[in-house]
């Protein structure tokens, strides 16, 4: 094969480094889903206490018991379950809840909608909020958007979501009945979960794309940006927010994948049934399998997450992809 | 394509010169005032490279600063004075009016490229947004323009660069795109400061040669900054030696080269080392350039000056013309000291 030159070279060098960047981070993600896998059921088999006799009662015989461990898998050695644990997660089999019966991936798939509906819906809040506000607090130091956008940080981050979101019932459901007090049958029904889950969000968000933009805005390139002639708007959002973004998406990011796993409390104020409520009450009632998946369930979303900001994040910067 | 930059030129502009007269700027910060030009004057004609000479601290920067209209205002404050750019006065104008000169009459190239291009543009954005602001070109002529300044710069390799982000380049493939940048809207001055200080030595010759070419083929004039001499000696037409906010002596190349007036000047050049100083004990001189906050009254150079007496310590020297406008400012000039 002769020699690559020309503009050719750069396209295919280009796409193929990306590519091996690709690759290495889907590495990583399988990986970081096989740790935490691992210590799940490890964590899980430590818990003292054997949950066939959770499941069978004070009353059982002992047959019924053996019977149960049999069902759940419990009476072989623990490097043998270890293995099919292990075989069951490669095929995203995580078995059957033990109080309802039905599968742990059913439960989970029936859940996750309202759940990512409602993460979606408090990010972009939290976005549409939190950026503009940083941006102009960086912008205009010391005015009154500056000001306006430190109270608001301190207060997002002070406010329980709970309390905010049994405020926002009470205004807005009860004194003045916009939305309506439950149900999560419609959009309407998630405005005010998403406004109390987004709130403390757009503070983080606030109060880094503030700082991110400060920093950038002191760098050299704004000088010569400034030499160049440019107007100030060219100057903040074409040269100083790029740059400032790269710092603001990752973190949006990781904020996201938490709101993934579930807002155990938001879901229980507006008694939501999503992720966070479904992993409660598997608690309260020691459905080992169904914690088990639903942990690994929130390890791999907050993984792919992480995974899809790594790639948002090399095509903000372009040196990452090198590295 | 030439003819129509060419008729663009002939509307845009009459000016020739580059004039600064009697600048005056202080920095202020809570009580203490730090007065960092002290009265400077120089013009820079198209077509010349024009340097300023001096040690760090002696007001280089905030010369070029102010001329593009990038000293921020406060903590920095402009006494007094005029930069006069054709017919009009740039201190007066509105920001909106002085940013319309900035790259497009006036251009600016800085020392550290890697610091002053930005990370996460491509080098072609950072090129062609210029063209389409200054000049208002469509995106596709800018392109077209930007590949032949590529090639004025010499950097081979077309679309390809332009596709580069600068951390693909090399230091001195970065410099010529800082270069390039601040050419292309084929502005009538261009400042450089220090442009060749962070590149290695074989690369600095390539740079300043770049610099001389363009210069001769744009027309362009040039405010060379540096603390080097040496750099200065081999691309300068007009030399200007600064110290403690004022200008001490400014001539020709060849005049300040073979007839330095100022004792600073002269102690600058017997600090070069070059051949025939070998196995000498190289000259330095002692102290340092006195902060702008406590600036010796009488003559700012008086305590480190060898030929210093007393109506040094009282009087400022005037500035005296010397013929051919070699001028210089010291109550004794061409007066000799033994080492």
């Amino acid at each position: 094969m002769g020699k690559l030159t020309g503009p050719m070279y750069g396209i295919l060098r280009g796409n193929m480094e990306f590519l091996l960047f690709l690759f290495r981070r889907f590495l990583r993600l399988l990986l970081t889903i096989l740790i935490i896998s691992t210590i799940i059921f490890f964590v899980i088999r430590v818990i003292p206490g054997d949950p066939a006799l959770v499941v069978a009662g004070i009353d059982a015989s002992d047959e019924d018991i053996q019977a149960i461990r049999a069902r759940l898998g419990t009476d072989v050695p623990v490097a043998v379950q270890y293995g099919r644990w292990l075989a069951d997660i490669v095929r995203f089999d995580f078995g059957e809840s033990m109080i309802s019966g039905a599968s742990v991936n059913k439960l989970i798939m029936e859940r996750f909608p309202l759940t990512l509906t409602l993460a979606i819906l408090g990010i972009v809040l939290g976005i549409i909020v939190a950026i503009p506000l940083g941006v102009l607090s960086a912008v205009h130091r010391w005015s009154f958007w500056d000001y306006f956008g430190m109270v608001y940080s301190q207060m997002g981050m002070a406010i329980p979501s709970f309390w905010l979101g049994m405020i926002l019932l009470l205004v807005f459901a009860v004194k003045i009945p916009l939305f309506p007090l439950f149900g999560s049958d419609s959009l309407k029904n998630l405005i005010l979960p998403a406004i109390a889950l987004g709130f403390a969000r757009a503070a983080v968000i606030l109060r880094l794309t503030r700082a991110a933009m400060v920093e950038e805005l002191s760098k050299e390139y704004i000088i010569t940006a400034r030499a160049k002639g440019l107007t100030n708007r060219m100057i903040r959002y074409k040269h100083a927010l790029r740059n400032a973004m790269i710092a603001v998406v990752t973190v949006t990011g990781i904020q996201f994948g938490y709101m993934l796993g579930g807002a155990i409390i938001v879901e229980q104020v507006f008694s939501l049934p999503g992720l966070g409520r479904l992993f409660l009450y598997a608690i309260y009632q020691r459905d080992f399998p169904l914690i088990q998946g639903g942990v690994v369930f929130i390890a791999v979303i907050f993984s792919l997450v992480n995974f899809a900001v790594d790639i948002i994040y090399s095509l903000l910067n372009p040196k990452i992809r090198i590295s | 394509m030439p003819k129509k930059r060419a008729d663009k030129r002939a509307v845009k502009r009459a000016d020739s010169t580059l004039e600064i007269r009697d600048l005056n700027v202080s920095f202020i910060q809570g009580e203490k005032e730090a007065n960092a030009l002290r009265g400077i004057s120089l013009s820079l004609k198209r077509s010349e490279v024009h340097s300023l000479v001096g040690e760090s601290g002696s007001g280089k920067t905030v010369t070029s600063t102010c001329v593009m209209g990038l000293l921020p205002t406060p903590p920095a404050r402009i006494n007094a004075g005029e930069i006069i750019l054709g017919d009009q006065d740039l201190l007066l104008l509105e920001e909106k009016d002085r940013r319309e000169i900035r790259g497009k009459d006036i251009a600016m190239v800085f020392q550290e490229p890697a610091r002053y291009l930005n990370p996460t543009l491509k080098v072609g954005d950072q090129i062609t947004e210029m063209l389409i602001l200054h000049l208002g070109m469509e995106k596709t002529e800018a392109v077209e323009r930007a590949l032949e300044i590529l090639d004025l710069v010499g950097l081979k390799g077309g679309k390809r660069i332009l596709d580069s982000y600068p951390h693909e380049l090399s230091g001195g493939m970065k410099q010529r795109i800082m270069i390039a940048i601040a050419i292309s809207c084929n502005p009538s001055f261009l400042i450089a400061d220090e442009p060749t200080t962070a590149l290695d030595v074989t690369l600095q010759l390539q740079i300043l040669n770049l610099m001389l070419s363009l210069k001769n083929r744009l027309d362009m004039g040039i405010l060379f900054i540096s603390h080097d001499l040496r750099v200065v000696h081999d691309i300068s037409d007009w030399i200007s030696v600064i110290y403690a906010g004022r200008i001490v002596e400014s001539a020709s190349r060849e005049t300040l080269f073979a007839d330095p007036k100022h004792p600073y000047t002269k102690l600058l050049f017997e600090s070069i080392p070059d051949a025939d100083k070998r196995g000498k004990r190289l000259q330095t001189i002692p102290g340092k350039v006195p902060d702008a906050e406590n600036i010796p009254g009488g003559c700012a150079f008086h305590p480190r000056c060898p030929i210093a007496e007393e109506i040094c310590r009282t009087s400022q020297p005037e500035t005296k013309n010397l013929g051919g406008n070699h001028t210089a400012a010291c109550h004794f000039i061409g007066k000799q000291w033994k080492n």
